[in-house]
């Protein structure tokens, strides 16, 4: 009966509060032992009560999750400030803060083609990435079922990768601009010779590991061409695609930034190099951040894709 | 013509001296000698031998995964070139499909079947009857909707049976279909085994390493000799009269003979030298 070692006064206190399910009535006019099960009844909810409730667990488990990150970033901030009381043409955190609410404050303003607001070109750099990329993608993928499939396209294409997938994306501007004799299908251009290639490989690795058992399956079952890609390769390849356009789209939104510098025009990479021109050195490092971000962002948004079409 | 259906039923599946040799870096490797074996229309065949003696590349000569080096094959009277859906395989590992679910694993094998050919083209609902009655004939009706890594081994394995008797196939190939099942599963699916054939009727050839599993199933035993170049060592009529019960076959003395049969040609005869 220790359940029972609860104070007048306390018990008191039970009944009068709101939350107290039982009426005073009962516990007065009933007999002793049903009164003693009601007070039973009673500390038996509170006590549940002082436990720890769940939600506030979960809080705690969320900011043990949290601290690491969060001490990342206060050490980067830290470092920064420090090399900003060094140097002094370096702006640190606080001023760079107030730049960039002064900045995002009105991200769409347009006083002609060489200065609009930073959105317009955030928007025009990633819509040169998603044309680049779609069509390296649209290319890339089929070639790499082909080369995975054939083993004579295979053997075929294997020196010219090799030979022109180390090349600098940089590289092949020149040509772009020869051939395009415009910069922004030039900038493409690059975007799309640097994304392309993790596509293709990615693509191949994933058809040439198919297990042999499912190839025989298809044979015993003399599946048609079209179905051994719809119903085996393609569903198995799934997620060494994924890895391939993953590595693209990083690629690409690396590699737009430089383009853009050379090419000029919107974007934000042509942004930084103006802000550079005119020694706004807190926009160029606003423009770091804006770019690492919206990396982070399409890469955790593939990542999501890739999960929903993953047969795993 | 009536006596030229009849030799095709006596040699239903026919190998005539075939030799299987693999080319391998390591130079050239006889695995199969001059093999000659005739299957009865019917008939449950099954192959039995040690590790490494060629039993799996014969199924996997009949079922045409395989070319032999020499000789040649026969089914139902015409030549093996190739693998084809008249001859289905129940593979070791099952083989299924993890991105479709058990139905469409077994959809997919009825729809190439029965839903292309251009003479006895089936409807949609048609085809589906077909899978639905081959999921109901092992039993998995109620989890036919699951993909395979959500059902157990022994589940899969049934998939696995349904695929091919849902093509209807005029000769089942089974490789090695229970070992990697536990016992009291694997003699679940041999009793579920012996049904089904016994109401499809069709021609089966399994290879196996377990003797009690091979003279429950089988009319014939074949037992092979070791590798390399191996060869059908001999040839077990098992006459126990159908249908076979597990229990009673316990007590049996044919049965016990024959198992005796089995085992002395295994460990005594052409017992394989510990490796």
């Amino acid at each position: 009966m220790s359940a029972i070692s609860i104070s007048k006064e306390s018990l008191k206190s039970i009944m009068q509060s709101k939350d107290t399910m039982v009426s005073k009535g009962v516990v007065m006019t009933g007999n002793k032992n049903e009164a003693i099960e009601n007070v039973a009844g009673i500390t038996k909810t509170l006590s549940i009560q002082l436990k720890p409730s769940n939600l506030s667990i979960k809080t705690f488990q969320f900011f043990k999750w949290l601290l690491p990150p969060v001490f990342g970033i206060l050490l980067l901030l830290a470092i920064w400030t420090l090399i900003s009381y060094q140097s002094p043409n370096l702006p640190g955190p606080l001023k760079t803060w107030h730049s960039a609410i002064q900045l995002f404050s009105d991200p769409f303003y347009d006083h002609g083609p060489n200065d609009m607001g930073v959105g317009w070109n955030i928007l025009a750099s990633l819509q040169r990435v998603a044309l680049g990329f779609g069509l390296a993608a649209l290319v890339g993928i089929p070639m790499g079922f082909i080369i995975g499939r054939f083993e004579f396209v295979a053997r075929m294409t294997a020196p010219v990768i090799s030979l022109l997938r180390p090349v600098s994306p940089l590289a092949w501007l020149p040509i772009g601009l020869l051939v395009f004799q415009a910069a922004n299908p030039a900038a493409i251009w690059v975007i799309f010779i640097s994304a392309v290639w993790p596509m293709i490989i990615n693509t191949a690795v994933g058809v040439s590991k198919v297990p042999q058992d499912y190839m025989n399956v298809a044979k015993v079952l003399n599946l048609s061409e079209w179905k051994v890609v719809t119903k085996i390769l393609f569903p198995f390849t799934l997620p060494y695609m994924m890895t391939g356009v993953r590595l693209s789209i990083g690629v690409a939104w690396l590699v737009i930034v430089a383009a853009e510098m050379l090419t000029g025009g919107v974007g934000i990479g042509f942004w930084v190099w103006d802000e550079w021109n005119n020694l706004n050195v807190e926009h160029i490092i606003i423009a770091i951040f804006i770019v690492g971000i919206v990396g982070l962002l399409l890469e955790l948004a593939l990542t999501q894709i890739a999960k929903r079409f993953s047969y795993e | 013509m009536e006596k030229v259906e009849k030799a095709n039923a006596e040699k239903y599946v026919q190998l005539e001296n075939v030799d299987m040799t693999f080319t391998t870096k390591k130079g050239t490797f006889n695995a199969l000698n001059n093999i000659n074996l005739s299957i009865k229309e019917g008939e449950f065949i099954s192959i039995i031998g040690h590790s490494g003696c060629g039993k799996s590349t014969l199924l996997n000569l009949i079922a045409g995964l395989l070319q032999p080096t020499e000789g040649l094959l026969f089914c139902a009277g015409r030549e093996i070139s190739g693998p084809g859906p008249e001859r289905a395989v129940v593979f070791q590992n099952h083989s299924l499909l993890p991105w479709l679910t058990c139905y469409e694993n077994v959809y997919l094998a009825v729809e190439r079947v029965f839903g292309v050919s251009s003479k006895s083209r089936e409807s949609k609902a048609q085809l589906e009857a077909r899978t639905h009655a081959a999921i109901e004939l092992v039993g998995l009706s109620h989890s036919e909707n699951k993909h395979p890594n959500e059902i157990s081994g022994g589940m899969k394995q049934r998939v696995g049976i349904a695929r091919a008797l849902a093509m209807e196939p005029k000769v089942l190939l089974l490789d090695e279909p229970f070992g990697a099942l536990d016992a009291l599963t694997r003699a679940n699916l041999q009793d579920e085994l012996m049904k089904i054939m016994a109401k499809s009727g069709c021609t089966a050839v399994m290879v196996t390493h377990d003797v009690d599993e091979s003279i429950l199933l089988s009319d014939r035993v074949i037992m092979m000799t070791n590798g390399p170049s191996a060869g059908i060592g001999e040839i077990l009529e098992v006459n126990l009269p159908r249908p076979r019960a597990r229990l009673d076959l316990a007590e049996n003395k044919d049965y016990n003979h024959l198992r005796g049969e089995v085992l002395r040609f295994l460990y005594e005869r052409h017992a394989k030298k510990a490796a």
